[in-house]
């Protein structure tokens, strides 16, 4: 069985038609990268995997449970799918250090101890090893989603959601974050990505989707999707991303 | 006229009876009220349609009527209804427990909506229940930008005991209207009163300053 199974979704904000119809099927250590014009539904997709969207139709599995099921399901669905957002999102109130040990203690039920131990394991792990007794207002973008990554990682999700990553950031700064991620990519995590990073997708990504409207217009490989655009309208949207 | 330095002295030990009573008071109701007013602020920020529209309802009629009126009803009126015998010092901290607990639900109310919604995003996508999301996450982070406007509404509590002086409480202004009817000493007594208030609410200043230093993200 696949890890991720989408049949028949749509999503409505009001009468606004956010997905249409969406079939698909993930499987464990794929890499996705979603791409598309703004609007075309590529976050809203990957919300609703961890159910920060509730679908409107159709059944969406996660490794196995309903994103329609209970209140626990959903909360087992969101322990093995991590999220990494755009604006990083890292509790304002807690060092960098107390951010990953966040997750293991609150709900993993991990002893104090060993919370730090992985925390600190996995700031060293993204280069932050001399950062985490800083706030996250005392970090840069890079390393504020840095942070935010190991904070993630920190709750041992078997699949990580990325949306928009390195948008929020200084094109100097977004280096160090795709470095983790594709880090994160050969140890084989299974990685559904929304970016505009192109270059990155074709290196990284084992596997693409075009969004446009509410639909998947294209699912393929990255290497030909973007060398080889089968559309006018992957290609236009490319030019207009370069 | 001459301002009489011993009228002043004289009164200072009977006030200082009326501000224990004041501080009493203050410190007794303004806490509970805080208590109530948390969650009150959070039913309305958060709590499902029903619920919330009973708590706009206690906030609504709370800040709709002058306390003056809700110390009246409560001291004269509720025994009435309810058949219970109330003194004037537990109806006087009943008013202000349910006046400034309005008071406080909406800057509870106002602290919850201004913490960015990512954060609370942030909690859910980490598997946590939302009850949780709001006391490990969104309260903290709250509560710290809340931390001035609550301590103004804390100066307003402290100051609206004077107003059970219409229910006979001991309190502080109530004292030196008593002392003034027997010595006529209108400048001397007033003048001790209004410098007690303001002793009494620069400790509380220098109290919520404190707690805002020791919570500061540095």
């Amino acid at each position: 069985m696949s890890f991720l199974e989408f049949s028949g979704v749509a999503k409505r904000f009001g009468p606004v038609e956010v997905l249409k119809n969406i079939n698909l099927t993930v499987d464990q250590k794929e890499i996705v990268f979603i791409i598309g014009a703004s609007g075309s539904g590529k976050s809203t997709l990957l919300r609703c995997i961890n159910v920060l969207e509730t679908i409107t139709e159709g059944d969406l599995i996660v490794d196995g449970l309903s994103v329609r099921g209970t209140r626990r399901d959903i909360r087992r669905i969101r322990l093995e799918a991590g999220m990494v957002f755009q604006q990083f999102n890292l509790f304002p109130h807690l060092t960098a250090l107390e951010n990953v040990m966040f997750g293991p203690l609150k709900v993993r039920g991990s002893s104090r101890g060993e919370a730090r131990d992985l925390a600190e394991q996995l700031l060293v792990k993204v280069g932050l090893g001399d950062r985490m007794a800083n706030y996250p207002s005392q970090l840069s973008g890079g390393q504020q989603q840095r942070t935010a990554i190991a904070r993630a990682l920190a709750v041992k999700p078997r699949m990580m959601l990325f949306d928009e990553p390195t948008s929020a950031l200084d094109p100097e700064l977004r280096h160090e974050v795709l470095g983790v991620m594709r880090q994160l990519a050969d140890e084989g995590m299974t990685m559904i990505v929304v970016t505009h990073e192109m270059k990155f997708a074709r290196d990284v990504g084992t596997r693409l989707l075009f969004l446009e409207g509410g639909t998947v217009l294209h699912d393929g490989e990255p290497k030909l999707l973007l060398a080889d655009p089968p559309s006018e309208r992957l290609s236009s949207f490319l030019r207009h991303v370069h | 006229m001459n301002f009489e330095w011993s009228a002043f002295f004289d009164s200072i030990p009977n006030l200082l009876g009326g501000a224990r009573v004041t501080v009493m008071v203050a410190l007794v109701s303004l806490p509970i009220g805080l208590l109530i007013g948390t969650i009150v602020g959070i039913i309305l920020t958060y709590g499902h349609k029903s619920i919330r529209l009973i708590a706009q309802c206690y906030v609504g009629l709370i800040r709709g009527t002058p306390m003056i009126v809700q110390i009246m009803f409560i001291f004269f009126a509720v025994p009435v209804l309810l058949g219970v015998r109330l003194s004037g010092l537990s109806a006087g901290i009943l008013a202000l427990v349910v006046n400034s607990s309005a008071y406080l639900a909406e800057i509870v109310r106002g602290g919850l909506l201004a913490v960015p919604k990512g954060l609370q995003e942030a909690g859910l996508a980490m598997g946590l229940p939302m009850h949780r999301v709001i006391s490990s996450i969104v309260g903290p982070v709250a509560f710290r930008r809340m931390l001035p406007a609550l301590g103004n509404q804390f100066i307003v509590g402290l100051k609206d005991t004077s107003l059970l002086i219409v229910i006979g409480v001991g309190e502080l202004t109530r004292t030196g209207q008593e002392i003034m009817t027997d010595n006529y000493r209108a400048v001397e007594v007033w003048f001790a009163v209004g410098l007690l208030y303001l002793v009494i609410i620069s400790v509380m200043t220098s109290v919520f300053k404190f707690i805002e230093r020791a919570g500061r993200i540095s």
